[in-house]
């Protein structure tokens, strides 16, 4: 079984803070982290591995010093590591992005499946490991919480994805693309083993040059449909919490239930829903049934 | 690998760009000036903070020609749709959330707005669409279609979008409508914006103003599809306000078939499971969430009591779920679940950033914390210092007596 994990590296925001006055990001000496959503995705690899033997490929595409990210992984104890690195890469949107990685997947080669993080943290949107599916022309399963059954033989596959109202049992055809929450798996630490065999692995390095074939027009900047135009910081809400005391707990429980009573969304929305039996309650939102 | 460019004969070394770096790329060197490391994302939120234009970005590609991209002639693309996103039949609350926008967008633009319902036996759902704002219904109903699954959904959404040629294509930024806008907008090769929480027309480009938290909300992005189309965005729940219904609103129905047979179709959709206490929280006006503080999965006890008092969904904070006190499904935050309710209660949780990233833009949020000092109560409307196990239990029995359960 060969499994191909696409990661990113991205700044550790559990060390972000924010800056109360002025409402920005303290991000000096933030280190970078691979993106947690991929470690899960790392470690459901080499649980695959580990049941059917084979092998894991992780790829990442970033700046150089995205290999710190790679040899992490190898240190979990992926195979091997591959680093798409080139000013051709930068500037990439999800459409750039998940058809570089696609074309280098497709450079690899042999895969049964390519596994991602449902979403990275820093940009959240989902969107890689759809367009990597869709590049490679493969199903996707996206958001799954578990991975129950991998039939090499038969190429299939049949997961539990993690959708608003439930989890929706799918089966689907083999190589797909997976993309995982982090309900899948608790994902190991590296051991000593793998942290010296870290070190000493070789990560190569793909240019632009490397993935022939690869239309230099599609990547970074260039292969970017969408544009950033602004950047801000939402301002900072200036109002504090009113925090409510009293002798006893009953009566600040009141005194709360009064004071949220006196908000109108929450008089219309909350309360008014559960006093529709009043007939002169205040209706909630649109009423849906009613005709004119 | 970065992109911006420094005039190093320009640059004063103010630093301004270096203080609105979002990504923390951008320092002065000995001799004070701004110098960018390869963490640089091309973002271009520098460029006009310099006062001297010593900064710059290489330029998008022409429209066309140069870089590749395809010849598009933006004209051909008219008007605005939504995907009306269904399960079993009935429509989610962030289908008509967008007919509203989407409305509003048509309005602008001077045009239609379209809606896209897929699904089996669901021309009701056609017909709410019309009620909720939209000018045209493409109803495509059919037993391959009857529950979402991403191939032939995507198929028929390609296969309208070529024929009609919208300008403007919105989704719900849901499991389902992240997975289908993905693979729509990667076919055909086009822009998209996730999760937007704004959406405006320039009025002087008409181009579709897409603008979305990042960094876990930290930074918003406004994001432009300038040479491609259509213009495609996912929207959050929750954000857009749900329009009046109209029952004598009067639309197109135009049917098409599906464009895959079952035989294409590479996956089934072979179980669905309902977890029992199963909380949609996305959709949910009320939540009632617990962090460390309720002390073990017996101390979601009270957390829910207060939840079903309510009428609203148990939400958790990522230690709770990280101890397995409580299923992932409930999980708020940047690795969980992004919320807007109009009311969260939050229980014994202190507010870490991450967790606040997915709730602070609820309407009210009410903290409850022993700590005073705990990050919570920054963003709280209002705080009750004190022990979780005594004061939510005393206002689930003061919301009993005012709801008069």
């Amino acid at each position: 079984m060969h499994a191909i994990v696409c990661i990113k590296q991205v700044p550790d925001t559990t060390e972000v803070k924010v800056n109360p006055e002025t409402g920005t990001l303290i991000r000096e000496g933030v280190p970078s982290i691979i993106n947690p959503f991929d470690t899960y995705a790392i470690e459901e690899a080499l649980r695959l591995r580990e049941k059917f033997s084979g092998r894991v490929t992780v790829v990442s595409m970033g700046p150089p010093q995205a290999e710190d990210a790679l040899r992490e992984a190898i240190a979990m104890g992926a195979d091997e590591a591959i680093l798409l690195s080139d000013r051709a890469f930068a500037g990439a949107d999800t459409l750039a992005t998940a058809y570089t990685l696609a074309e280098a997947i497709r450079r690899i080669g042999d895969y049964d499946l390519v596994i991602c993080g449902r979403q990275a943290i820093d940009g959240d949107t989902g969107q890689v490991g759809p367009g990597i599916a869709n590049r490679l022309g493969i199903p996707q399963l996206t958001y799954v919480s578990r991975i129950r059954q991998v039939d090499l033989e038969n190429k299939a596959i049949t997961v539990e994805r993690l959708v608003e109202e439930g989890c929706e049992v799918v089966a689907s055809t083999l190589p797909a693309v997976v993309t995982v929450n982090k309900d899948i798996n608790q994902p190991r630490y590296p051991d000593f083993k793998g942290v010296i065999r870290s070190r000493g692995v070789d990560i190569p390095v793909w240019d632009a040059g490397v993935l022939e074939g690869a239309d230099p027009a599609q990547c970074g900047l260039d292969g970017s449909p969408t544009r950033v135009v602004r950047v801000f910081t939402p301002p900072p809400r200036q109002e504090e919490a009113e925090i409510i005391e009293a002798d006893t707990v009953e009566k600040a429980a009141a005194l709360l239930v009064e004071r949220l009573l006196g908000e109108e969304v929450i008089r219309n929305q909350v309360f008014g829903k559960n006093l529709v039996s009043k007939p002169r309650g205040k209706s909630s939102g649109p009423a849906r049934d009613q005709p004119r | 690998m970065a992109l911006l460019e420094i005039n190093r004969d320009e640059c004063t070394g103010c630093a301004a760009c270096v203080e609105v770096c979002p990504f923390g790329s951008l320092r002065l060197d000995d001799e004070d000036i701004a110098v960018v490391d390869e963490t640089c994302t091309a973002c271009g939120a520098c460029l006009p903070e310099c006062p001297v234009e010593a900064l710059s970005l290489p330029p998008p590609p022409a429209r066309g020609g140069e870089g590749g991209v395809e010849e598009v002639d933006l004209s051909a693309y008219q008007g605005v749709w939504f995907w009306v996103e269904q399960f079993q039949g009935q429509a989610g609350s962030i289908s008509w959330e967008m007919a509203g926008k989407g409305r509003e967008l048509a309005d602008a633009l001077g045009t239609t707005l379209t809606a896209c319902v897929l699904g089996q036996g669901v021309e009701h759902v056609a017909q709410e669409a019309i009620c909720y704002g939209a000018d045209r219904v493409l109803l495509v109903d059919d037993p391959t279609l009857s529950v979402y699954r991403t191939d032939p959904y995507a198929a028929v959404l390609v296969d309208l979008v070529q024929r009609y040629k919208p300008e403007v294509f919105i989704l719900g930024a849901s499991t389902r409508g992240r997975d289908l806008a993905g693979s729509v907008a990667t076919k055909l090769r086009t822009g998209l914006t996730a999760d937007c929480t704004e959406l405006t027309i320039d009025p002087e480009t008409r181009l579709l103003r897409q603008t979305r938290p990042a960094f876990g909300g930290n930074i918003m992005a406004t994001i432009l599809c300038p040479h491609h189309r259509p213009q495609m965005a996912t929207v959050r729940h929750r954000v857009f306000e749900m329009p009046q219904m109209d029952t004598s609103r009067q639309g197109q129905l135009v049917r098409h078939r599906p464009i895959m047979g079952e035989g294409e179709i590479a996956s089934k959709v072979v179980d669905f499971i309902v977890q029992e206490g199963q909380v949609n929280l996305a959709d949910a006006q009320v939540i009632v969430a617990g962090g460390r503080g309720v002390g073990g999965p017996e101390g979601f006890a009270p957390i829910r009591e207060l939840a079903e008092v309510l009428g609203g969904a148990v939400g958790a904070s990522r230690s709770t779920v990280d101890a397995g006190w409580i299923p992932y499904a409930h999980q708020v935050g940047q690795t969980g679940r992004t919320v807007r309710p109009d009311l969260y209660v939050a229980c014994g949780i202190s507010g870490a950033i991450q967790h606040l990233a997915g709730m602070k833009t609820a309407s009210c949020i009410v903290a409850i914390n022993t700590d005073p000092e705990a990050p919570i109560f920054q963003v709280a409307h209002y705080g009750i210092v004190g022990d979780l196990f005594q004061v939510v239990p005393a206002l689930a029995q003061q919301f009993r007596q005012r709801l008069h359960k």
